[in-house]
């Protein structure tokens, strides 16, 4: 056991974490932060992405202790601060994409990293952006278009609703 | 205008305000206090004889409380399968005990041997890695045919085959189906295999066992789609708990696809063990173990022949299936390539002569069941393979031999023993080739083609079942449930609604389109009503989500519940409006008596009702709160045409998925933007098993895609944007909402369109000799078929 002293969302936090215990383990258990997602165990379903230290890391891959001393944010941290949902949260309820929810802290965390490196991206530079984050429920579609909207650009309709 | 508010208004989803601030509440997000962790001992060979299972040094590692073995389930049930089939010879089908621990045989990869529970799960783990098992291993059978062949290497000894039925249906068609072929002007035959796939919702399953003592009650949390089914039948028939004293809870749910249907031996077991040490006992499933673990999907292997007169009408269908059930027989395994597949091998046409063979076959691969469209997309893509290959061969136009052959008038009894109520497959044909430019598809090969890649276009045309299903049918076909759901509309004191329903939300958003429904009948706002699920403890007992049904018969069933409420509602309005009854009519959220300025908010009338001072005490009760149970009284069909096209790259044999568009007829529609994000997700899935899924075993029963570095899902660049459409309506005639459910039609209409485009982009070419590719259509595959 060592101990770490991090910032989550702003708060900071200090354990005490086993050697092998993984960023993801140490923000679900110790911190119960539970938004954060574990979908698989090759890092490559992109469930558990946070942000440590501005970047964009798949939470699985990284040791608590590895973390130390980092900021680290979550989907916890991402509301406005009076509570609402933000921009890029906002357009994913907007444009329906999410069903399910799972893989959905982790899309929306690649999204505002992708929008912060990349404010109009366009549908290709989205797709490629997300090919780390799975999602089995929308079929990526309407991710796709609430990540366009929450950036500001004109929405395709793409569907055509009944009358 | 659009609705902006009630039936046809796409309201945002409540649900999404949780799921979007990381404050939902899945299975792995609870934790009981002083709950111990399970890790569980799997066999990592495919077929063998159990010797011994050594755990002296796995005892005496720190934090273990106890290591379980088969011997500790001697006395337990088996895992029961929910379906029994009648084969042709009037047998029922061969149904081998299913242990929640392997009881001297192991019969796949994955299976669970032993489990260790510990204080926490790296003890668990740690632990579970020093129990010894020593297998003699037995040769494994994998492929079907060689499985029905074989006598010496059974997977269950004691039944004495591999196969576990033959069925035959309609069987008394048998010998008109075979006259209708040898007489036939043309026959096309086509060889097939519907790939092996893993359903991969994205939340892993998860079990937490909580026993409490002083009330002699169980819990179980689990990631399921049907509670009450899992209740049912692990109290009943697994662990002999009645149900008052066991709960099961299925909380946020992280995607199913059918694969969260069944009782799976892991929550038998967390329940088990927290009864065993008074202790709760959790398991969070990795992804690795649920390749291993969770039921698969599909694994098909088909003949199908189709029969045309000399003017193109199809005359007969015949079909040779083996399907595979894996090691032992999942909950509702044995209906799928039966009962969900056989049926609908008429599709949309007026083929009068149709036989279904199916040859149900045990093998040393993990159990294989129901996944998102179970048994219809298999029948679907046979066929609009099949209709496709014979439009080449004859050198006809594949929609125009489609249409010439298209069920126009409704209701429409199939051969395959069941009766279309609507459908209008013709506006879904006409709205196809709108909405997906047929025009300018001529115009898109040709850049194609300067490009130097192949550009196909397919069609394809589905019908399927849903809204499954009435109960009295399915008990005669073999079910062992019933298919009803339930309702309990509460109204509260101050007017606002919770309603309790069977049915269970795992991403469908019941949580928005229900109350839309109530909302529009009582005429009281959308936020006024919460929906209640995924708790035996406050819903009545109801089946749960799965096969599209969960508006067409949970809705009906919320809808007559809110209708009885109604009733009495108007009772009580009447006395305080002191008017008769029949004049008395609910319009946004009041009462009024008909023709006058009188009326009774829709809260004066709650109250009343929990407040009776000026009520009619003698004629009824206090309280509003009513429950109903709606059994259907047939199917649904939901209906449409789809349109892919690919481009090829010859150089490769890499396809791409351009364009793809949606015609679908779900009947009326409740919220569209939920319907369109269930078909964008299903197209997905179909594309996903068209061009990258596979779950493949080798000879010896290794599973050899089993993570995502080696099973190929769908990533965001893998889809297009999916044209859909869902203005052809043609309501539903027997349930009152007139839904036909819309989960499935994605990917039931999805992986025939993608094939076919690959086809036709390949015969453009001049490919012409290719006439099939396999699922999932892979560069490999695809350059190979080019080759020759
Ligand atoms: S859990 Fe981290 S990538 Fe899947
Ligand atoms: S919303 Fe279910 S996995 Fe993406």
């Amino acid at each position: 056991m060592s101990d770490v002293t991090m910032t989550v969302n702003g708060k900071t936090v200090s354990r005490a974490v086993r050697g092998n215990e993984l960023l993801v383990e140490f923000l679900r258990e110790q911190l119960r932060l539970t938004g954060t997602h574990v979908g698989c165990d090759t890092s490559q379903c992109g469930a558990c992405c946070v942000h440590v230290n501005g970047e964009l890391v798949k939470a699985c891959t990284i040791f608590a202790a590895e973390a130390d001393g980092a900021e680290v944010s979550t989907i916890e941290g991402q509301a406005n601060p009076d509570g609402s949902l933000n921009v890029i949260q906002q357009a994913f309820q907007d444009h329906h994409g999410l069903q399910c929810g799972f893989c959905t802290p982790g899309m929306v965390m690649a999204a505002a990293s992708l929008l912060k490196e990349n404010p109009k991206p366009s549908e290709q530079e989205i797709r490629h952006y997300l090919q780390g984050n799975i999602c089995r429920c929308t079929g990526y579609h309407n991710i796709v278009r609430a990540i366009m909207a929450a950036s500001g650009q004109e929405v395709e309709g793409g569907a055509i609703a009944a009358e | 205008m659009p609705k902006d508010h009630g039936i046809g208004a796409s309201s945002k989803r409540r649900e999404d305000v949780r799921f979007l601030t990381g404050t939902g509440n899945y299975t792995d997000d609870i934790n009981v206090y002083g709950q111990a962790y399970v890790a569980f001992v799997r066999s990592d060979v495919a077929h063998g004889r159990i010797t011994g299972i050594d755990t002296a040094a796995a005892e005496a590692m720190p934090g273990v409380l106890k290591i379980f073995t088969g011997s500790d389930f001697e006395g337990v049930g088996g895992l029961p399968c929910g379906w029994q089939v009648t084969d042709r010879f009037g047998e029922v089908m061969k149904e081998p005990p299913h242990p929640v621990l392997a009881q001297g045989k192991v019969r796949h990869v994955g299976e669970m041997v032993a489990a260790v529970v510990a204080e926490s799960l790296q003890e668990a783990r740690d632990a579970a890695d020093a129990v010894m098992l020593d297998i003699e291993e037995l040769p494994a059978i994998v492929d079907m045919k060689k499985a029905v062949a074989s006598s010496e290497t059974l997977v269950h000894d004691e039944i004495g085959t591999n196969l576990c039925y033959d069925w035959g249906f309609v069987e008394d068609n048998r010998d008109a189906v075979n006259q209708a072929i040898k007489g036939a002007a043309h026959v096309t035959t086509l060889e097939l295999v519907n790939n092996r796939l893993v359903a991969n919702p994205m939340e892993p399953r998860v079990a937490v066992g909580d026993y409490n003592r002083a009330g002699d009650m169980s819990t179980l949390y689990t990631t399921s789609q049907n509670p009450h089914v899992i209740r049912l039948l692990m109290g009943a028939f697994v662990l002999g708990i009645p149900e008052h004293k066991l709960r099961v809870v299925a909380p946020d749910v992280g995607g199913g696809f059918g694969t969260k249907i069944f009782h799976y031996a892991e929550e038998a077991f967390c329940t088990f063990a927290a009864r065993a040490l008074k202790r709760p006992v959790k398991w969070t499933s990795t992804r690795s173990e649920a390749f291993m673990s969770d039921a698969h999907g599909r694994d098909h292997v088909t003949k199908i022949e189709l029969a045309l007169d000399e003017a193109n009408n199809f005359v007969a269908v015949r079909t040779e299936t083996y399907a595979n059930m894996g090691a032992y027989l999942s909950t509702f395994a044995p209906s799928v390539p039966t009962w969900l597949h056989g049926t609908l091998m008429a599709g949309n046409y007026k083929t009068p002569n149709i036989y279904v063979n199916v040859k149900a076959v045990f093998t040393n691969t993990v159990p294989v069941d129901a996944y998102r469209g179970a048994g219809r997309p298999e029948a679907t893509f046979q066929l609009e393979r099949v209709i496709d290959k014979a439009a080449r061969e004859l050198g006809v136009d594949p929609m125009a031999l489609r249409r010439q052959n298209f069920i126009t008038e409704f209701p429409y009894a199939t051969p395959v023993a069941v009766e279309y109520d609507t459908g209008d497959y013709h506006a879904t044909a006409d709205k196809i080739a709108e909405i997906a430019d047929f025009a300018g598809f001529e115009t898109r090969r040709k850049e194609s083609e300067a490009k130097g890649k192949l550009r196909g276009l397919g069609i394809n045309c589905y019908i399927e079942a849903c809204g499954i299903a009435p109960s009295n049918l399915v008990g005669q076909l073999g079910a062992r449930a019933g298919l009803y759901e339930s309702a309990t509309v509460r109204v509260n004191a101050t007017g606002s609604l919770s309603v309790m329903t069977g049915s269970h939300s795992h991403g469908q958003g019941h949580e928005t389109s229900f109350p839309q429904v109530v909302s529009e009948m009582i005429g009281i706002p959308e936020d006024q009503i919460e929906i209640v699920h995924g708790d035996t403890a406050n819903t009545p007992m109801g089946m749960g989500t799965y096969g599209s049904r969960s508006l067409a018969v949970g809705g009906s069933a919320i809808v007559r519940a809110t209708e009885k409420i109604i009733r009495k509602a108007t009772k009580i309005a009447a006395h305080l409006l002191e008017a008769s009854e029949a004049d008395i009519e609910l319009k946004n959220g009041a009462f009024s008596v008909a023709g006058t300025d009188k009326s009774v908010a829709w809260g004066d009338v709650t109250l009343a009702a929990y407040v009776p001072h000026n009520y009619p005490l003698e004629d009824i009760e206090p309280g509003l709160e009513e429950t109903a149970f709606y059994d259907p009284s047939n199917f649904t069909y939901p209906s449409g045409a789809y349109a892919c096209e690919v481009e090829v790259d010859p150089e490769t044999g890499q396809v791409t998925v351009e364009r793809f568009s949606a015609a679908d007829d779900f009947g009326n529609v409740i919220n569209p933007m939920i319907v369109e994000g269930q078909v964008h997700g299903g197209v997905a899935q179909g594309i996903g098993q068209a061009l990258l899924e596979n779950c493949v075993y080798d000879e010896t029963g290794q599973l050899l895609s089993a993570s995502y570095m080696d099973y190929a899902m769908p990533r965001a660049d893998n889809v297009p944007m999916v044209t859909v459409d869902h203005s052809c309506q043609t309501p539903c005639t027997h349930n009152p909402l007139g839904v036909k459910g819309c989960g499935e039609a994605g990917a039931i209409g999805s992986p025939p369109a993608v094939i076919n485009a690959v086809i036709d982009a390949l015969h453009s070419g001049g490919f012409t000799h290719v006439t099939h590719i396999d699922m999932p259509a892979t560069p490999n595959r695809v350059w190979a078929a080019m080759q020759g």
